[in-house]
């Protein structure tokens, strides 16, 4: 993977962030394109908020994010917007594997990371050093990265862009 | 060794080698099947991304246009025929618009069997839990890794067990056991899990009860369900035709479990889910007086026979309260017929519900009964998150057949036992 460091501002949320509120329905049952569906991401929470996300934030939530829905259009949304790491105490099962497979890059803080951590933060995550940092509040935390199977293919920057490169998944090559 | 859940046992079988709980496998799917929410990014991806236009065995994939059905707008009538298109070049099988609810169908046609490893593209494929299948939903790009290879990678999950004792009281149905075990697990206490369950209590348990609890099992994590299959599974698969090999498989005895839940059934009352989280479980007596705008009976976790019979006993000889929209929608068109000839339908219309064929409408807010602002909602759906059926501002209330109906004649929440007495 290119890069190792990564900056940007919290987009600070709560716990049982569900598939609903990061896309409506409205918006998934009528296009499949990233950039649209980014233009709507987490309207339900705030209206304002899709106008306020620059790519390269930082969304910093609380316990089960991405609850709810097996749609994929969810993670799509969030990288649609430009954003690539999402830090949270705990992540909702399809939720989580959908955002490695899309090449994203969900890590998993501890809550006291979370609860000391605003709105437009500005966080640092070094991957080298396995710790991210909020240069705001001063709060620093470990970063629990995805399982080894599954670090390949966030590494590679998700599940297609493994399969272009190596013309094969994961776990065809040994066979 | 040391004995298997089911799932360790289930994900052996179809991997090939003996594994157990954390480990990783790759296994050979039974099934794959999605809905026009889900299918056009699955097709999406594995055209336009993984750059293939193969697909593994036409036989074993499924597409349903249930979600938008018929479509609402040009938008999703574009998705609906990109879908279509696919699907008539690889001889998959689309269940068209009025067919039914993809989970429902699924379950009532019969690809639903004992033993089977089935993926759909959609988190409440974990309902086939109750006929004894595993059964897990995934996003898009799995679901076209699925319908590509036939196999996928699976982290075999810990079991929950959770034992069933005894048997529901008045007005109560699988809808409360899942509520109940909502409010004790929450969102994510079974998150990575599989649940399941035991008991003497599962075979006093219709099996349209058994596939609400199991469909909702996805609302506290869980990755899938189980249900050990007995008769009422066979009888069920008899009467439709099972469309896969039936190979049964049940958990070694002395299998090891996170944790023991045991459920008294006798002791759960008509329970209700109040907004924000379907974890927000109250007693319905908690939320008495409640105004309702809308009332929907349907979704694949409450739009069965079972379901709608409940419904009935409230709805008879009674009317939907003015200023009260009462939707009711049979989840497939098996349903829909069985509920016509046995006369179910005519006293719900009689009452003043509006009933259509099987799309999961108000469900999930993309049409068919959409939430305006501040209005209140009780359904026998399985979430209330703000802005699942409209409206940010709209509020949902998740309830059995029997209370869901009841709010329909009262214009507001109120103890269905009241009017079954009143009867
Ligand atoms: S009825 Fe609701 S929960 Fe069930 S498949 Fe349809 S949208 Fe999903």
């Amino acid at each position: 993977m290119a890069s190792k460091r990564f900056e940007g501002r919290a987009i600070r949320l709560g716990d049982d962030v569900n598939t609903d509120n990061i896309i409506s329905y409205r918006y998934k049952s009528r296009t499949i394109d990233p950039r649209e569906l980014a233009k709507h991401v987490f309207e339900d929470i705030d209206p304002e908020l899709p106008k306020k996300i620059r790519p390269g934030d930082i969304i910093v939530a609380g316990k089960n994010f991405g609850y709810g829905s097996s749609r994929e259009h969810a993670p799509l949304a969030i990288k649609g917007a430009g954003i690539r790491v999402i830090l949270a105490e705990s992540f909702a099962r399809i939720f989580y594997r959908n955002a490695v497979n899309l090449g994203l890059l969900p890590f998993t803080v501890p809550r006291h990371f979370v609860e000391r951590t605003r709105m437009w933060d500005h966080i640092v995550v070094d991957l080298e050093k396995g710790r991210v940092y909020n240069t705001d509040s001063g709060v620093e935390a470990a970063i629990k990265q995805p399982p080894n199977f599954m670090w390949r293919i966030v590494e590679a920057g998700g599940i297609v862009e493994y399969y272009r490169r190596h013309g094969r998944l994961p776990w065809e090559e040994s066979q | 060794m040391a004995g298997q859940t089911f799932s360790e046992k289930l994900l052996s079988i179809k991997s090939g080698k003996k594994v157990y709980a954390g480990d990783i496998v790759v296994a050979k799917v039974d099934l794959v099947y999605m809905h026009d929410g889900t299918a056009p990014l699955a097709i999406k991806v594995l055209r336009e991304e993984f750059g293939e236009d193969r697909i593994w065995n036409p036989n074993r994939i499924l597409f349903f246009i249930d979600h938008v059905a018929p479509s609402s707008n040009i938008d999703t009538s574009k998705l609906h025929k990109y879908m279509r298109e696919f699907a008539k070049k690889h001889g998959i099988r689309v269940f068209e618009a009025g067919y039914g609810i993809n989970h429902q169908v699924v379950f009532e046609e019969g690809y639903a069997v004992p033993g089977a490893l089935i993926v759909g593209a959609d988190s409440h494929t974990v309902t086939h839990g109750a006929v004894g299948a595993f059964a897990t939903g995934v996003g898009s790009t799995d679901a076209a890794i699925a319908m590509m290879t036939g196999s996928l990678w699976f982290k075999v999950p810990d079991s929950l067990k959770i034992v069933l004792e005894g048997r529901l009281g008045e007005a109560v149905l699988g809808k409360d056991v899942a509520l109940y075990l909502l409010g004790e697990l929450g969102t994510s206490g079974a998150n990575y899990m599989t649940l399941e369950f035991h008991g003497s209590g599962v075979k006093n348990l219709s099996l349209d009860s058994r596939l609400t609890i199991a469909n909702m099992s996805v609302e506290m994590g869980a990755k899938n369900a189980y249900f050990p299959p007995d008769e009422i599974v066979m009888q069920h698969l008899e009467r439709v035709g099972a469309k896969l090999p039936v190979k049964p498989v049940y958990p070694d005895p002395n299998a090891e479990y996170v944790d023991t839940i045991t459920v008294e059934l006798d002791k759960i009352e008509p329970l209700v889910a109040a907004p924000p989280l379907p974890s927000n479980v109250k007693h319905v007596r908690e939320v008495e007086g409640v105004e309702v705008d809308q009332v929907f009976i349907g979704s694949c976790t409450n739009g069965r026979v079972e379901d709608f019979h409940a419904a009935a006993r409230i709805l008879k000889g009674r009317r939907v309260k003015d200023g009260v929209r009462c939707i009711a929608i049979p989840a497939s068109r098996r349903v829909f017929y069985e509920l016509l000839r046995d006369g179910t339908l005519e006293i719900l219309v009689e009452a003043g519900c509006t009933v259509t064929h099987g799309t999961c409408g108000p469900c999930v807010g993309a049409h068919f009964g959409i939430l305006g602002p501040d209005e209140v909602m009780v359904a026998t759906s399985n979430r209330n998150f703000p802005g699942r059926a409209g409206d940010r501002t709209a509020k949902i209330y998740l309830a059995n057949p029997y209370t869901a109906a009841a709010a329909a004649v009262e214009g507001k929440i109120v103890d269905p036992r009241h009017l079954l007495r009143k009867a």
